[in-house]
């Protein structure tokens, strides 16, 4: 494809708690794209991301970045992390905890840039803890650090290990927003690894499902998520916080993707196949709410 | 005190400071090497490293003391290339010092550097830095506590080293007697006195270096490793 950026074809043997398993993926990623890695813990999503960072060798294939190749088993090229010019951030942060927030960012710099620090911490809200060690920051500030250093050398790539899987919910929708904002504002490429799906709807415009190594579904999260065949006038999609039967109605509380609460009106055999907990795509039709199971 | 206690002393902290110097310039990189990377050897050679935890002086020393010797292929390749002869020698004391200092300095670095979380290491790369940049700017100052501990454990160590000494180096006022030797040469010639002085100093010295790893040890908790 012509704006393709990304041309991974790899394979590798992996030891999983149920066993032996191979990922297995031929992908191709366009630039500018903001790509979710969706999947169970153990489907290899952190393995993929790894061996595209270079941390993690595969067994056999190629990675191709634009017109560069990062690795190819049949020619013996392997790239190192430090050459692949992109940014990851760890799902534990690695923040060091011998820096400042601010020598945290500029040590991704080779030389200090002042002025695109301060842009950074600007962006970020991270100005007043500038000269604080990570230790004394809370999950949430830490996170924006780890973020701010892993653009802060201009990446080609950002990979992003569960960013938001640390913290609670409320925050969560605050720093999506703040990853949303710097993927449009500095137009990266970005893939993400997530098994949260308010996450993958909330920012991604692509998303890759793999189970047990090998991708199950890919495309749009929509059309990979809900493909329901029907249309309405409008759809949210959430998850079931708790279902009350009344005489003469139900009343179903959804949690929604930007964490609204929604109460909705439901029927007796709509009730019946779900439980809370359950995701629901709700969608109207003029005056008729359809309630479907996701 | 006379000119020969002060001079037992100084050879002593001279052999003691130049052992951890050199251990800290060659224990570094080897802590690095055996902290980070896997080959098939790696057993054989850490235990190698630590043997002079568990092996007798007398028994390194005397290897080492045979190693010397102009009657083997070492000690007569020494002498022939360099015209160096080292049973007997300072120079000879302080190789035998730092071979047998090598695990107390090794040790708290290589766990130290494993407890660190690999994230960091890989971190240091991501941002483009290289494994000698992510070594010294990274983890190295994240590592601080076992740092001190390990200067500290390796000079105590060299200061009170006696077994090896004597194998290697002989009991030569001026060349390699240190204190360690002194007392139990003070203490055959009934001269406790002075054995009580070079005793003391020993004490004072291990015993101030031990409650300083310990005081800082203690505050390793408020190190915590994000």
């Amino acid at each position: 494809m012509e704006n393709t950026l990304i041309h991974i074809d790899i394979k590798k043997t992996l030891l999983s708690s149920e066993g032996v398993m191979t990922l297995e993926v031929n992908k191709d990623i366009q630039a500018g794209s903001f790509t979710a890695l969706f999947g169970s813990s153990g489907a290899g999503k952190t393995t993929l991301l790894r061996i595209i960072a270079g941390l993690t060798k595969p067994d056999s294939g190629i990675i191709q970045f634009g017109d560069e190749i990062w690795y190819d088993s049949k020619s013996n090229i392997n790239i190192s992390t430090q050459q692949r010019r992109i940014g990851l951030m760890f799902q534990d942060y690695a923040l060091f905890p011998n820096m400042t927030v601010e020598q945290n960012i500029q040590f991704a710099q080779v030389e200090k840039d002042y002025s695109y620090t301060k842009t950074l911490l600007d962006i970020l809200e991270l100005t007043e803890f500038a000269k604080y060690k990570p230790q004394h920051l809370s999950g949430g500030q830490k996170q924006r650090v780890a973020l701010a250093r892993s653009i802060a050398r201009k990446p080609r790539l950002l990979l992003l290990d569960e960013p938001l899987s640390a913290l609670d919910s409320a925050m969560r929708i605050m720093l999506q927003d703040e990853i949303s904002k710097v993927h449009l504002m500095f137009e990266s490429t970005t893939l993400m690894v997530s098994h949260d799906l308010t996450e993958v709807f909330r920012l991604a415009d692509n998303v890759i499902c793999i189970e047990r190594g090998k991708i199950t579904k890919e495309g749009n999260p929509q059309k990979v998520f809900i493909d329901t065949g029907v249309s309405g006038n409008f759809q949210i999609t959430g998850q079931i916080a708790s279902i009350e039967e009344q005489d003469l109605v139900n009343i179903i509380t959804v949690i929604t993707g930007n964490n609204n609460i929604v109460k909705i009106i439901a029927f007796e055999n709509d009730i019946n196949q779900l439980s809370s907990g359950d995701r629901i795509l709700i969608l109207t039709n003029t005056f008729n709410p359809i309630i479907k199971k996701i | 005190m006379n000119a020969e206690f002060i001079q037992t002393l100084f050879l002593t902290f001279k052999l003691a400071i130049s052992t951890t110097i050199i251990l800290i310039i060659i224990g570094l990189p080897i802590a690095w090497v055996l902290a980070y990377s896997k080959f098939k050897l790696k057993p054989v050679v850490e235990a190698l490293l630590s043997m002079p935890l568990v092996l007798p002086p007398t028994v390194f020393g005397y290897y080492i003391l045979m190693a010397y010797s102009p009657h083997y292929w070492f000690g007569k390749w020494l002498n022939h290339i360099f015209n160096v002869r080292l049973a007997f020698t300072f120079d000879g004391i302080l190789i035998a010092s730092v071979i047998f200092g090598l695990p107390f300095m090794i040790q708290p670095i290589q766990s130290g550097l494993r407890s660190l979380p690999e994230s960091l290491r890989e971190a240091s790369y991501t941002l483009g830095k290289s494994e000698f940049t992510a070594f010294y700017k990274v983890l190295l100052p994240n590592i601080k506590p076992s740092l001190i501990t390990a200067v500290a454990l390796t000079f105590a160590h060299s200061i009170g080293e006696f077994g090896i000494v004597l194998m290697v180096g002989g009991d030569m006022q001026g060349i390699t007697r240190v204190a360690s030797v002194a007392i139990y040469d003070e203490v055959q010639s009934m001269n406790f006195s002075t054995a009580n002085q070079y005793a003391l100093i020993l004490f004072a010295i291990s015993f101030i270096l031990l409650t300083i790893i310990y005081s800082i040890n203690k505050k390793q908790d408020s190190w915590k490793i994000l």
